[in-house]
């Protein structure tokens, strides 16, 4: 049984790579950029949420009322500003230019807010438990977790498939000249794709604060970005439920890495994540057309 | 690719409108070299001279040019973005600390920390050769995480915390650091003039070859896939060579810096505002590097925030860099080749340095 308990941990955990990766599953979907500052972008979003409570005097889950329009303000500016100008250039400058953009956030972090590590706090919620058997725990703040990147992911699918929006980021995404051909004005496409993709950063980045605790290099140092990067690849590209699986799947394998010993939880992951590139680089559900 | 005939001076390439010459070397490479070599007796002398905190400084200057002479023969011309080389790095430190701690001398197991590391990067290549872009990108990253994640599991070695490198000759201080940065100084010399031998050898011009376009240079038959894990391999010596330097230089070793994505950060800043895809792009980035740490030295991280900022803006709208910008009119180290016009008399240097009366295929 205390395997099982593992397995639902894992999942658990899965839930919050899974939220994670969201965002960056969109961008890379749509507008085939890996944006490396994914990670630092939900410290940001942490702190921003820290800064709500603080300031206003929210709830902290409340908070992400304003955090998400304002990151979606954030992305959609970004994007016809630095980042559609670097994709002009070239992939590779997209990689370059987010990358020095997760160094250059982290770093104005430190400067603005020390070193000093912070957390969000959310009441009895976040150490509240309810048991199912004898040996299955289940945190209320975990299982919470898990349903965000649940309706994230649902509202994303139904963002797509069912609106007049969506439909012109998935035509844009299929064949951009086409679409451009056909009057859609694929930078403002792309910029709305990078308003949303943003948007969900800024759950990412309160779930992750609440979480646990977080300070300006938590974006590198605890591997935010990989473990979304591994979410997608693992999952397969291009398929948002493919994600959900593949961060539940991260989470698992992490999870049982745990278990023979507590360092081998990160190590478990890698070798996991390095394993699916090597066999499987399209992914778990991925068809080989994707690779 | 007529200009493959390889003969020193100048050849009359086949295949061209009679009369027409293709040479290489102009004459200013010849006074670029006297240069280089004057620079580097100055920089030699200097411990007769100056405080240690200079060439102390020097080191760190030297282990950055490295660094980043090899992260820009890696992107700059395979187009290979990694930003793992700090697992190179990360190695090279921990090749000569485990050396020490067996009684090996740390200035001889730098040498054996490079080619370690060169059989490393033979393992990654292997791991990750089919991946490109953001795919090759993250998983280097990926990789250098996995080499710390392994490192920590090791409480022989410091585990997380890190642990002190015995073995340095036990002489006066003021001796000791001028033979590191002598050894730094030898080290970066021999990791340019490698640099500057590759890519004026036939695999330069392979390199060359793909870096302007991939899909062309595999069509006239160069074996992208073996340029690209030759210069991977040199990349993850000279990655590792860096490591061996920085752990000599300051040898309490802990695996959470040495393994650290700040030096991807750093090497990729330095080419970027240099210029990416030439050979004095790298040094000049890390001339500004350096410059712009020592001026902002007393606002914290201010001036790597600057310089993360310059990056973006060149990477973006002045994709050539700094050097970009003066390479029109000036060649410090040529690798290409001229083609003169037929009953073109070869000119005097500077009669040439315009590039108006030769053509020049780099």
């Amino acid at each position: 049984m205390i395997w099982v308990n593992d397995i639902v941990q894992g999942v658990l955990l899965g839930g919050l790579y899974a939220l994670f990766a969201c965002g960056l599953s969109l961008m890379f979907g749509v507008m085939k950029v890996i944006n490396l500052a994914h990670g630092d972008l939900a410290v940001v979003a942490a702190y921003l949420a820290a800064g709500l409570v603080t300031v206003l005097h929210m709830p902290t889950a409340l908070s992400i009322l304003v955090s998400i329009p304002l990151f979606a303000i954030i992305g959609y500016v970004l994007w016809r500003t630095v980042l559609q100008a670097s994709l002009n250039r070239s992939v590779l400058t997209t990689l370059l230019v987010t990358f020095g953009m997760s160094i250059v956030i982290e770093n104005a972090l430190q400067q603005f807010f020390s070193a000093n590590s912070r957390s969000l706090s959310i009441g009895a919620l976040a150490t509240d438990h309810f048991n199912v058997g004898s040996q299955i725990t289940v945190g209320y703040l975990d299982l919470a977790i898990l349903i965000a990147a649940v309706v994230v992911l649902l509202g994303l699918q139904l963002f797509l498939s069912r609106t007049r929006q969506g439909r012109l980021i998935r035509a844009v995404a299929d064949d951009r000249e086409a679409a451009q051909l056909a009057g859609a004005d694929y930078r403002h496409i792309f910029g709305i794709a990078a308003a949303i993709a943003f948007g969900t950063v800024a759950v990412a980045g309160t779930a992750y604060g609440v979480y646990t605790t977080f300070d300006p290099t938590t974006g590198t140092t605890q591997l935010l970005l990989l473990f979304a990067f591994e979410a997608v690849v693992i999952g397969g590209l291009g398929s948002l439920w493919g994600t959900l699986v593949g961060g539940i799947l991260l989470g698992v394998v992490q999870d049982i890495g745990a278990q023979i010993s507590t360092a081998d939880l990160l190590l478990a992951g890698q070798l996991f994540f390095l394993l699916v590139l090597v066999i499987r680089p399209q992914g778990i559900t991925g068809s080989r057309r994707t690779a | 690719m007529s200009a493959r005939t390889r003969q020193p001076a100048s050849v009359s390439a086949a295949g061209l409108a009679p009369g027409v010459r293709v040479t290489r070397s102009r004459r200013s490479a010849i006074w670029s070299g006297l240069g280089a070599i004057a620079v580097i007796a100055v920089l030699a002398y200097l411990p007769y001279r100056v405080y240690s905190g200079t060439t102390s400084l020097l080191v760190n200057f030297f282990i950055l040019l490295i660094l980043a002479s090899m992260w820009n023969l890696l992107a700059g011309y395979t187009g290979l973005v990694s930003v793992g080389q700090q697992a190179f790095f990360g190695f090279g430190s921990y090749f000569v600390l485990i050396g020490a701690l067996h009684g090996v001398d740390p200035f001889v197991g730098l040498p054996i920390a490079v080619v370690g590391c060169a059989a490393l990067g033979l393992v990654v290549w292997w791991l990750l050769s089919r991946l490109r872009s953001g795919y090759f990108a993250i998983a280097t990253w990926v990789v250098a995480s996995v080499c710390y994640l392994i490192i920590i599991r090791y409480p022989s070695l410091g585990g997380g915390t890190g642990e002190f490198m015995p073995g340095l000759p036990n002489i006066n201080i003021k001796y000791l650091d001028a033979y590191i940065y002598w050894t730094t100084l030898a080290v970066t010399a021999i990791t340019l003039v490698c640099v500057y031998l590759v890519l004026r050898s036939r695999l330069g011009l392979e390199l060359t070859a793909v870096r302007d376009d991939e899909t062309g240079a595999r069509s006239v038959g160069v074996r992208v896939g073996r340029a690209q894990l030759l210069v991977f391999v040199i990349a993850a010596a000279g990655c590792g060579a860096a490591g061996a330097l920085e752990v000599i230089s300051a040898p309490y070793l802990q695996p959470g810096p040495a393994f650290s994505v700040q030096w991807s950060a750093e090497m990729i800043f330095a080419v970027l505002i240099g210029g990416i895809g030439t050979i004095e792009g790298p040094i000049i980035g890390t001339i500004v590097f350096f410059a712009l740490q020592q001026w902002l030295a007393h606002y914290g991280t201010w001036y790597f925030i600057v310089l993360g900022l310059i990056a973006i803006s060149v990477a973006i709208w002045a994709p050539r860099g700094i050097w970009g910008l003066i390479s029109d009119r000036l060649k410090l180290f040529p690798v290409g080749y001229w083609l003169w016009p037929a009953g073109q008399r070869l000119g005097p240097p500077e009669a040439a340095v315009a590039g108006e009366d030769a053509e020049q295929v780099t």
